[in-house]
């Protein structure tokens, strides 16, 4: 049974365009290689290059650098360091950018202090990408080191409660009942410890910034790789003292992000100071060890304790996690708080606790705090779900909330029930014999099936957008959001042409510029949403342009009628009630004689409904695993991933986002971490070889369902976003699968074959 | 990566004196692993003597009955080649079980022998290392070593040899001709590769200024009872936790002949000529198997618990074994076949 409170959308969005599997307008780019990326723009005049140099020690202090030497190499422009960083801001305001965590924000080459392995020391920069790479290769740098320490495990006496201070951070839920107590009356329980250790994003384009010097004053065009162009140009400009003008970020694609990108990485700083400081275009391009330098999925410790009574039904939930963090910020993820969305019960404890280390500050990768947090969650379900004697999908069907207990709200939509009818009905879950180690192949492996749900926010953030429609009757829509792959270019040219009733090939949507209408960084899942309701205004604002316009024609069919009684359908202004009521759009155009019409659109969250409902997604994975006990290989041989998500604008690219979500999980299951080396203070598999995420052989059938919502008060037009939702649940089916098959609870990820020797 | 100078050879000979002939030289093959440790910066050679040109490519067959593999064939066009195919499976298995198709189609088998360990701590120049520099000190005894091995490590080493097709080499008893500033030679395979001892920064056996010119096979090729086990953590593009190549003569459910060769375990292709002999003569059974791999891993030593350390590989190990020789004896098994998805042959 599914509740939906929310009425059916007052947006007509029922023509051809919205909910089509359209392909990505930007696709034929990317496959021909036009697509330019960060670090393959041209410049006006010559460009000269800058190779960062990274601290070897995790602690200590700089007390000397050589840089006369590497400045008598021919070519060798300047070696910028602390010694002659220029004078910037002062306050650690000027260093906050949006998504920024409390704390003190790095400031690159600011101070001697090595606060963590890899820290940027340097920046050689000489006329050739060669020479610079040579130069800074050679580069010697003195440090007084200091003991380090990194290791979470030994650290745990040091933990201190998540402060506030992020923006989307929710502390963890009150705690209700009498938690100790009814667990240990309880007939039913389980306890369990949940590990896994630091990931990094690694998306395939590494951070590069190219700096266009104009020659224009302090004039520059910065291509970066970023997930939020107009995030970078606010933190660059209140660093340097920059006009908006002057500091204008270029963002047209980005080789995925997966969260790296949220926060202006270090390179945009280095390649701004240098270009500034030099007056001269300059490129900074990472290389893929330092792209294991930045920002990371937290090593997290969970326990949790889960009790039922003998019907099943959920009596106490405690959920405590502990991340590590930097020494100089709080990171902070929302992790323990999906245990009080997806279950209730009257006894609960949820706590949430920092480390500081000397490491550099975490930062969101995917699905941030609810992967981790549902890993544990949805573990610890299941295992609790054979304790009780029930199947693992009946289990969560028993303990099913139809309200959100966290804040005690209706949620706008929840369809997940069903996603998990329709996942289990897709995936044969009827069939599955529920002892584990019941199951085997016609070769004998071991085969487990799993399940395992999810949850994300379904927020809106500030976004606007900007609609030009020329006399040639084409539409140019603008937003500086920002496309990591997701498939932003090609859903809001559907918004905009379904607002206005034009064919696709009538209509531009460009994106990743800050002379466009401000967007917030690409991230949260909220990208669909908040910039699709500013197109979708933007562009009904020039439909009321054109109604006006339209009134003003001689024997105008539309005389008198209201905006709200106008459709746009086929390049024509109709009326609802009487489609013969029409007008051309060009017509209306030529008749005006205006070269364009221009306006502009805005949207937000809707407080009420913020403080009224609970928004989120839902997911629903299942998993067959084959597992070849003897050797403890483990293949993913199929998953179905149903995701309730409100609308879906494009089913083909919103298909892909909850595949690579889908596979995600897998590689969060089976193969990523990365190797922290603790007498060394240092992370050590940093290049692709080394650290694993799946190959095409490691990846095999993937069924993705879409459980439509109509949900408009999660969002104007009726979207929740699938960016994050795909991932969830898919890591603890997976681990819940291998339970099934071989009856072995793995509470550390990843599951690698040793694990299950 | 430094500036350097590059010859392109026409001839061994020619080649070798072109490296005499400059300081700080050293061979290019397929560089898909020289390449990496110059931009790593981990070797800084002034002149590198290409041997591209080289007629060193073909696979031919020899009077005796084996087979010549050139030195600068590559690995994808010696993993595809018919006779190597028909009369050396185990080998093509091997080779396809290793990198990606497009470093195979690179990569040559002179390389192949000579690349270098992918020990975390050899590639970081931020850490120790007694193999990159020497008595600087092992990071990986204690530190993270997944990698690592378990069987001839010593104090100062304990990396491993990541290749592949050099585990088949060894169980094919294959035989490695070089040719240097002294003349030609050649060198037993279980001879190419060494143990780091206290002397980690040589790999192999080769004397300076050597250049493998081929790779003889002997006759007897095991095409009826082989396989090339691989475990590791993804099932493409990883370097093997543990690997085991088998070749098998058997008449009936005796084994009348046996080799194999353990990788990712050791700093060299792993042979344990005495657990080959206990295989001999004897009849094929799941306690033979284990005795067997008990008897190879006996002096094992691991390097700490848990995921991010090695010790796991000995039961690895073991189990491996155990598995490998009874698929070369049954020869029902699978080959992993996503090893040959787009694959040129």
């Amino acid at each position: 049974m599914s509740q939906t409170i929310a009425t059916p959308p007052t947006v007509r969005l029922d023509s051809d365009v919205i909910g089509k599997p359209i392909n990505r307008t930007e696709g034929p780019a990317k496959v021909s290689g036009a697509a330019k990326y960060a670090a393959e723009f041209d410049v006006t005049g010559p460009l000269w290059y800058g190779y960062i140099v990274s601290s070897p020690v995790a602690k200590g202090k700089i007390t000397k650098i050589h840089a006369e030497e590497v400045l008598a190499i021919p070519g060798v422009q300047r070696v910028f360091s602390h010694e002659n960083v220029p004078s910037l801001a002062w306050f650690d305001r000027a260093y906050k950018d949006d998504v920024a965590p409390g704390g003190s924000p790095f400031r690159p080459l600011h101070e001697p202090e090595i606060m963590f392995s890899q820290q940027p020391v340097a920046l050689v920069v000489a006329e050739t990408f060669e020479l610079a790479r040579y130069a800074a290769s050679v580069l010697r740098i003195e440090y007084d080191v200091e003991k380090h320490n990194t290791d979470l495990e030994s650290s745990i006496g040091e933990a201190f409660d998540a402060p506030k201070g992020k923006t989307g951070f929710l502390p963890p839920p009150k705690p209700k009942g009498d938690m100790n107590k009814a667990f240990a009356d309880a007939p039913h329980k389980v306890a369990g410890e949940y590990i896994h250790r630091a990931q990094h994003h690694n998306p395939m384009e590494m951070f590069a910034t190219t700096v266009d010097w104009l020659g224009d004053g302090k004039k520059m065009k910065i291509y970066d790789k970023t997930q939020g162009a107009p995030n970078v140009q606010q933190y660059i400009a209140k660093i340097f003292g920059l006009s908006k003008d002057e500091a204008r970020i270029i963002s047209k694609y980005t080789g995925g992000g997966f969260g790296a990108g949220l926060r202006p990485q270090y390179q945009v700083f280095l390649a701004v100071m240098a270009a500034l400081e030099l007056e001269h275009s300059i490129r900074v391009v990472m290389n893929r060890s330092q792209m294991f330098s930045m920002g990371y999925r937290p090593h997290t410790l969970q326990k949790l304790r889960l009790a039922a009574d003998d019907l099943g039904h959920l009596q106490a939930i405690e959920h405590k996690a502990l991340a590590e963090t930097s020494q100089f910020e709080n990171e902070t993820e929302t992790v323990v708080n999906w245990s009080a969305i997806l279950y209730d019960a009257p006894n609960t404890n949820f706590d949430y606790q920092l480390t500081k280390l000397d490491l550099n500050t975490p930062a969101d990768m995917r699905a941030p705090g609810a992967a981790t947090g549902s890993f544990a969650l949805e573990s610890a379900i299941d295992e609790l779900s054979y304790e009780a004697g029930k199947d693992p999908l009946e289990f969560r069907l028993l303990n099913y909330t139809y309200e959100d207990p966290s804040e005690n709200k209706p949620f706008t939509s929840k369809r997940l029930d069903d996603c998990y009818h329709e996942g289990a009905a897709r995936f044969g879950w009827e069939k599955r014999n529920p002892a584990p180690r019941s199951m085997r192949d016609e070769k004998g492996l071991l085969v487990g099936w799993g399940v395992a749900a999810g949850c994300w926010d379904a927020s809106t953030q500030k976004a606007a957008a900007k609609a030009v429609l020329t006399a040639d009757g084409h539409l140019t829509v603008s937003s500086a959001t920002n496309d990591q792959g997701a498939g932003t270019y090609v859903i809001m040219t559907q918004m905009a042409a379904q607002t206005l009733g034009l064919p696709m090939s009538q209509v531009t949507f460009n994106l990743g510029d800050t002379d466009m209408p401000a967007a917030p960084v690409q991230g949260g899942s909220w990208t669909a949403n908040s910039v699709g309701a500013a197109v979708k205004n933007a562009c009904q604002e020039i439909g009321k342009k054109l109604l006006k316009l339209a009134q003003k024609m001689d024997d105008s069919p539309l005389a008198g009628v209201d905006f709200e009684d106008v459709q746009f359908v086929d390049g024509h202004l109709r009326t609802n009630e009487d489609i013969t009521r029409s007008v051309a759009i060009a017509d209306v155009l030529a008749a005006s004689g205006e070269a364009k019409l221009e306006a502009d659109g805005k949207a937000g969250p809707n407080p009420l409904n913020m403080l009224k409902y609970s928004m989120h997604s839902h997911n629903a994975a299942f998993v067959e695993v084959k597992v070849d006990e003897d050797l403890g290989t483990i293949h993913v041989t199929r998953v179905v991933n149903a995701v309730a998500a409100g609308r879906i604008m494009n089913p083909k690219t919103a298909r892909s986002q909850v595949l690579g979500g889908t596979v995600w999980g897998v590689s969060m299951a089976l193969m990523e971490e990365t190797y922290l080396n603790k007498d060394l203070g240092r992370y050590v598999n940093h290049n692709y070889a080394e650290y694993h995420i799946p190959t095409n052989a490691d990846i095999h059938k993937i069924d993705v369902i879409f459980v439509e919502e109509e949900d408009d008060i999660a969002s104007s037009i009726g979207v929740k976003g699938v960016g994050e939702i795909g991932m969830l649940g898919v890591a603890a089916a997976i681990a819940n699968a291998v339970y099934h098959a071989t009856g072995k609870r793995v509470r550390e990820l990843p599951l690698t074959i040793d694990k299950l020797l | 990566m430094n500036s350097f100078t590059l010859t392109q050879a026409t001839a061994a000979d020619e080649a070798v004196r072109d490296l005499a002939s400059h300081d700080g030289a050293a061979y290019l093959g397929g560089g898909t692993n020289l390449v990496d440790l110059m931009k790593y910066n981990l070797t800084r050679p002034t002149h590198l003597t290409s041997l591209g040109l080289l007629p060193l490519a073909d696979i031919t067959s020899l009077p005796d009955g084996g087979l010549r593999l050139g030195a600068l064939a590559t690995n994808a066009d010696t993993a595809w080649h018919p006779e190597v195919e028909k009369r050396y499976p185990l080998l093509s298995q091997t080779i396809l079980a290793g990198a990606t198709p497009q470093l195979r189609n690179a990569a040559t088998n002179g390389g192949n022998l000579n690349q270098r360990t992918r020990c975390y701590y050899f590639y970081d120049l931020a850490t120790p290392c007694n193999k990159r520099e020497p008595g600087t000190g092992c990071s990986a005894l204690t530190g993270p070593n997944r990698v690592c091995g378990v069987l001839g490590t010593s104090e100062s080493c304990i990396a491993t040899h990541p290749s592949d097709m050099c585990v088949a080499l060894a169980a094919l008893e294959a035989v490695v001709r070089v040719q240097g500033p002294d003349g030609e030679r050649t060198i037993k395979f279980e001879d190419y590769h060494r143990l780091p001892g206290d002397k980690p920064e040589a790999d192999n056996t080769l004397k300076a200024g050597e250049l493998v010119t081929a790779i003889d096979l002997p006759e007897e090729g095991y095409a009826d009872h082989f396989t090339y086990l691989k475990l590791r953590d993804r099932s493409s593009y990883a370097f093997a936790l543990v690997s085991v190549a088998v070749g098998l003569k058997m008449n009936g459910s005796t084994i009348e002949k046996a080799r194999f060769a353990v990788g990712g375990v050791a700093h060299k292709p792993w042979r344990d000529q005495e657990a080959e002999q206990l295989l001999e003569g004897q009849t094929a059974s799941p306690d033979l198997f284990r005795k067997v791999a008990t008897k190879v891993f006996a002096e094992a030593k691991g390097y700490g618990e848990g995921s991010l350390h090695n010790s796991f590989k000995i039961e690895l190990g073991k189990r491996a074994i155990v598995r490998a020789l009874k698929q070369a004896v049954e020869m029902d098994y699978e080959v992993n076949s996503n090893a040959f998805l787009n694959s040129n042959p």
